[in-house]
This record gives structure tokens, C-alpha cells and sequence, in this order.
């Protein structure tokens, strides 16, 4: 304990979640995150009353977390891009269950077979449903191979606190990179007990199911409004964000994950040549941090939100600015990362 | 609501909402009453399909999950792999089993999961309002076969049983019909067979049960039964395609 360790982004996820007591993990591979499949394979087939398989597809994957949960355990799956898509008919049907679960998405570029490369081209999957019907992931974005740990311990606990599925929202740059990283002491956290809505045989008790459905439209939405007020209370209690610089700032450029980091480095560079960049960085996508931007919008009036889309989550961004400040984009896709270089320049446009 | 005489403890008193003449309610009485007879109702965990018996968890007094379309063997998988102790079964239609799930199915089989399978083959999908199922019999009209199956462009119906015995992970596999009460004491041996299996940890079972939909055949259930046996038996020939003691 407390000593660094040099990891693998791919691989401290799973260790993470070992750590975090998920010993069940149903995957299929894909790059760029086979790493956790294969670190989870040869660290659960050693355990006892652990399971890992490698499941026939996507679909079968998520499909085992969803049997898995509804014992109690904790359980995850992991994948990329076109195996994410494939999860989402599973994904709604435990977002409607209410079933805690933590599933990692290493992000690759798109759409169809796309790349392999870094990309960030999910966000909108990720944040908003992805499956059909009306619902919400808690979804992480982590920058470092620490965060992947600490996001991912933490992805366990607030899928188990909210029975809600949780989203890691990686990409190939964070999945393949090594870093020093240290599995930290964490504080206990008191978890709501499963034993009310587990299945593990009706001994003792009245036969009980768990069933994503109801045909009766009134009943139905009941249930929509009972998930609506959960992702309210998300939303109040589960924000988090990194602000670097963001007082005084000439432009405050919004961005998370691996493009946060390249960010940093522009921070410093633009700092030399006497220009004053902020950077808020979401932390969670859902629940967006919108406070602290639109707190931000009064202040500043110059934005520029960088991604490796098209432009997705400036969507939220402009939600959250209401028209108070200049919103600017700047992205590159296909699996191209954008450099320090070109983002400060693309900086200077709008000075 | 008053117990009805004679049924099973793993059956609620909730009455069944299946067609009349539909197999459906016979066959979850024969998987109740397997349940009874083996005690073990309190630690059994049912997977319902989308289908008809998308209610089953209505009358199955045991606890029970509700999986999408043709997931159950995967859902089967991660229940039985977090809770070996537990008995484990799916309740999946043709369509759901042999259609859209079958990947799902092969690989449950291929990897010997320690589950048992209850396959109802109608020959139709039957919760959708009688569209063509993969085992649909050639020649047989359905909303989607308006002119009758058509093998050249419809292929011909598939043999899960069959197709399934010759996966070697596969532990018991059988074909039955409940048209008649011979056939039901037939069943009823091979269902106990299945989750006999699964008690001694033997590995995969599937007991194929050729069923009625009276309601999307247009049949009365009289009429109904009559086809199954002159039109389904000659195609899916009932009896025992794989056994515990070939495996050994
Ligand atoms: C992904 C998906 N596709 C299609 C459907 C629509 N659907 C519901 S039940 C069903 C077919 C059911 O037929 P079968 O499995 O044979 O069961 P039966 O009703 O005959 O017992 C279909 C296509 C669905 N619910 N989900
Ligand atoms: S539609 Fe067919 S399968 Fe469904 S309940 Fe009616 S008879 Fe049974
Ligand atoms: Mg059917």
C-alpha cells in the first residue's frame, strides 16, 4: 500500500476492479482495450468464487453482467466503439432494472470499424441513454492511469449507491499508456445492503423477479419518473471537475479525458507568451459539470471546447453557457490527437 | 385467490394468461412440478424470454429474471457463474432461441454451462402475432410466409435439437410433445432428466418441448394438437439426442 506502481492504463483498470471486489468480468476482445480482458482472465480463472469468460460477443457480455448482478455481486465488462454499440440493448434493460454494473469504454475512432486510434467520438452514446428509452450511465472521464484506478474504484461504489449502471469513458491513448500508480487506502464507504432486490432462490421469503418491462403505460412511467428523480439526485450530488486558471483567464478551453492533459501543456506554453488560459475539466460527463461553467460563462466571455469529435460535448457546454459567453469549437477525429501546437493556435484566433 | 387442486408449489395461484389449447401452461406445470419433486424451488432462479412467456415470472413461484430476446443463456451464465449453488433455467420460444439467439445458445451449450434449457419449438412466433420462426415447417403460412415457407429463399426449418447434440459440451438433450398424456409422463421424465443433470454439475441440458399455438396457426386446440402430430413429429422426431450416459 502506498507505494507507486508502473501500469498500464488497460491493466490498472483491471486491477482496479479487482481491488474494488469485482470478481466477475465478461468481455469480448477488442483493441484498444484487450488489455483488461486479458489481465482479468488471468487474474479471476486463478481466484475462487470469482468467474471470468470470454463471452461469444458483445451482446452475450453485458447479457452475463446483467445474470451476475441480479445475484448481488459486482460484476464488469469492458470494450471499444462497435462492442459498446452492441451492449446497448443490455445496457438499457439494467439501466431499467436498476441493477448496478461498471462498464469501460477504451474509446477508438469511428463511426463503423473506424480505427483503432485514441477518439472521443462516444460522448454522446455514453452521456445520453445510448440504448433506447429514457435513461442515464453515471459516467466517468478520467485523464491519467491514476484516475483510471480511482474512477474506476470509485465507477463500483456509485453504481452500488444509485443501483445504476456506471460508464468508465476512456480511449486508446489513456488504455495503452504506463504510468506510476498507487493503489490507494481507501475510506469506507457505507453502501446501501442488495439483500432487498437480489435473486439468490426464495428461501426464507416470497418469490421475487426482476423484470424491465411493464405494458401498462401509467405503471411504466411511474418507473421513468422513479429513474428521472435518481439521475436529479446524481446530478445534485455527484458533479465532479478539475478548474485549472480559470479566474482571470483570457479563454477558458473545456475538455476532459486525454485531450485535458494536452490542454495542460498548452496552459503552461500559452503562459510564456503572456496569454492566460483556463481549463475546466469534466471529471463526471453525466452528471455535466454545468454549474461551474455557466458560473464561469458570467466571468469570461470566450470558451473554446476541444475533443477528438466532431463536437459533441459542446453541446453541453452551450446548454450550460445559455448564450453568456462565446462558445468556440475545435476538434480532430478519425483517431488523430490534436497537438499542443495546433490547439494554441487555434487559441489565438479567438484573442 | 383459492389454490387450485393439484398445483405444483412452484406455481403461484396466479392463473395462467396463455391461449386456449397453448402449451405454454403445460409445459411450465411439468417444469413446476420437476421442481417440487427435487425440493428445490427455493434455490432455483428462472430466465423468462421475450415471447409469450415473457410472463412466466407471473406464475413461476420461484425467483425469476426477465431477459431480452434470446439473451437467457448468457443471463443463465453469469446467475449460474456468480451462484453455482443455485439451479439455473431458462424458458426461451424458437424465436427467441433458434432466431435471434442463437449464438447465444450454441455457446452456453459449447461451454458446458451447468444450465438446463426448456424450448418451447411452435413453429411460429407467437407473442408477435404469428410471424415465420426459424423451425416454421416448410410450406406453412404465417404473416411473414404469406405464401408458404419457400426453402429456396427461406431456408429450411432448423433442428436445434439435433444441431445442439453434436456439441460436445452438450450433456442431455431431448425432444418431446405433450399432445398426448403418454407424451406428457415422456416429457415429464426427460425435464427431471434435464435438471438431473444439472444437480449431479453434469454440465448443459435442453429438453425441447414441440408446442401448440392454436391462436397464430388459426386451429381450434383440438385441431391444433392434431397438426403438431401429423405435421411437426415427422419433421422434429421426438426422443433423446444426447445422454448423460453417452457423455461419460
Ligand atoms: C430485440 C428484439 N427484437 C424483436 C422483438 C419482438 N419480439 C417479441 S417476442 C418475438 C418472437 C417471439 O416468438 P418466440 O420466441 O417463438 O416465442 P412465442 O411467443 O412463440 O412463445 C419477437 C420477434 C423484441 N422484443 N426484441
Ligand atoms: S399466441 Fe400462441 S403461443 Fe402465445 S399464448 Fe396464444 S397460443 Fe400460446
Ligand atoms: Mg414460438
Amino acid at each position: 500500500m502506498g507505494e507507486k506502481i508502473l501500469m498500464k492504463g488497460n491493466e490498472a483498470i483491471g486491477e482496479a476492479a479487482i481491488r474494488a471486489g469485482c470478481r466477475f468480468y465478461f468481455g469480448y476482445p477488442i483493441t484498444p482495450q484487450s488489455e483488461i480482458t486479458a489481465y482479468m482472465a488471468k487474474r479471476l480463472l486463478k481466484m475462487k468464487d470469482a468467474a471470468f469468460v470470454q463471452a461469444e460477443s458483445e451482446i452475450a457480455a453485458i447479457n452475463m453482467v446483467y445474470g451476475a448482478i441480479a445475484t448481488g455481486v459486482r460484476a464488469m465488462t469492458s470494450s471499444s466503439g462497435p462492442g459498446i454499440s452492441l451492449k446497448q440493448e443490455g445496457i438499457s434493460y439494467i439501466a431499467c432494472s436498476e441493477l448496478p454494473c461498471v462498464i469501460v469504454n477504451i474509446q477508438r475512432g469511428g463511426p463503423g470499424l473506424g480505427s483503432i486510434q485514441p477518439a472521443q467520438g462516444d460522448y454522446f452514446q455514453a452521456t445520453k441513454g445510448g440504448g433506447h428509452g429514457d435513461y442515464h450511465l453515471i459516467v466517468f472521464a478520467p485523464s491519467s492511469v491514476q484516475e483510471l484506478v480511482d474512477l474506476t474504484m470509485d465507477a463500483f461504489d456509485l453504481a452500488d449507491k444509485y443501483r445504476n449502471p456506471a460508464m468508465i469513458l476512456g480511449d486508446g491513448l489513456l488504455g495503452q499508456m504506463m504510468e506510476a500508480v498507487e493503489f490507494k487506502e481507501r475510506p469506507k464507504v457505507n453502501l446501501p445492503d442488495k439483500s432487498g432486490w437480489t435473486l439468490t432462490g426464495c428461501k426464507g421469503r416470497k418469490h421475487r423477479y426482476i423484470v424491465p418491462f411493464d405494458l401498462d403505460p401509467r405503471v411504466l412511467e411511474k418507473l421513468n419518473k422513479v429513474l428521472d428523480e435518481k439521475y436529479k439526485r446524481i446530478k445534485e450530488k455527484e458533479v465532479r471537475y478539475e478548474a485549472v486558471n480559470i479566474e482571470n483567464a483570457d479563454l477558458v478551453i473545456v475538455a476532459y479525458g486525454t485531450v485535458a492533459r494536452i490542454v495542460k501543456t498548452v496552459i503552461n506554453n500559452a503562459k510564456k507568451e503572456g496569454i492566460n488560459i483556463g481549463l475546466i475539466r469534466p471529471i463526471t460527463l453525466f452528471p455535466f459539470p454545468e454549474k461551474i461553467i455557466a458560473e464561469t460563462a458570467s466571468k469570461i466571455n470566450k470558451f473554446l471546447v476541444v475533443e477528438m469529435s466532431l463536437g459533441q460535448m459542446i453541446e453541453d457546454v452551450k446548454l450550460a453557457v445559455s448564450g453568456k459567453a462565446e462558445v468556440n469549437f475545435y476538434g480532430r477525429t478519425g483517431g488523430v490527437i490534436p497537438s499542443p501546437v495546433e490547439i494554441l493556435e487555434e487559441v489565438k484566433k479567438y484573442l | 385467490m383459492k389454490k387450485v387442486f393439484g398445483r405444483p408449489e412452484s406455481l403461484t395461484d396466479v392463473p395462467f394468461t396463455y391461449c386456449p389449447g397453448c402449451h405454454h401452461g403445460t409445459a411450465h406445470r411439468l417444469v413446476a412440478e420437476v421442481l417440487d419433486e427435487f425440493g428445490i424451488r427455493e434455490k432455483t432462479i428462472g430466465i423468462c424470454p421475450v415471447g409469450c412467456s415473457v410472463f412466466a415470472y407471473l406464475f413461476f413461484n420461484c425467483d425469476v429474471i426477465c431477459a431480452a430476446h434470446g439473451r437467457a443463456p448468457a443471463i443463465a451464465t453469469g446467475i449460474k457463474r456468480s451462484k453455482p449453488d443455485s439451479i439455473v433455467f431458462t424458458y426461451q420460444g424458437d424465436g427467441d432461441l433458434a432466431s435471434i439467439g442463437t449464438a447465444e445458445i450454441v455457446h452456453a451449450a459449447n461451454r458446458g454451462e451447468n444450465i438446463t434449457v426448456i424450448f418451447i419449438n411452435n413453429a411460429i412466433y407467437g407473442m408477435t402475432g404469428g410471424q415465420m420462426a426459424p423451425t416454421t415447417l416448410v410450406g406453412q403460412v404465417t404473416q411473414t410466409s404469406p405464401y408458404g415457407r419457400d426453402p429456396k429463399t427461406m431456408g429450411y426449418p432448423i433442428k436445434m435439437s439435433e444441431m445442439l447434440s453434436t456439441i460436445k459440451g452438450a450433456t442431455y438433450i431431448s425432444r418431446v410433445a405433450l399432445t398426448k398424456p403418454a407424451y406428457i409422463v415422456k416429457a415429464k421424465k426427460a425435464i427431471k432428466k434435464a435438471f438431473q443433470v444439472q444437480l449431479d454439475g453434469k454440465g448443459f441440458s435442453m429438453v425441447e418441448i414441440l408446442s401448440t399455438c392454436p391462436t397464430n396457426w388459426g386451429l381450434s386446440p383440438v385441431e391444433a394438437s392434431k397438426w403438431l402430430e401429423e405435421n411437426m413429429i415427422p419433421y422434429y422426431p421426438l426422443g433423446e439426442f444426447r445422454t448423460p450416459e453417452e457423455v461419460a
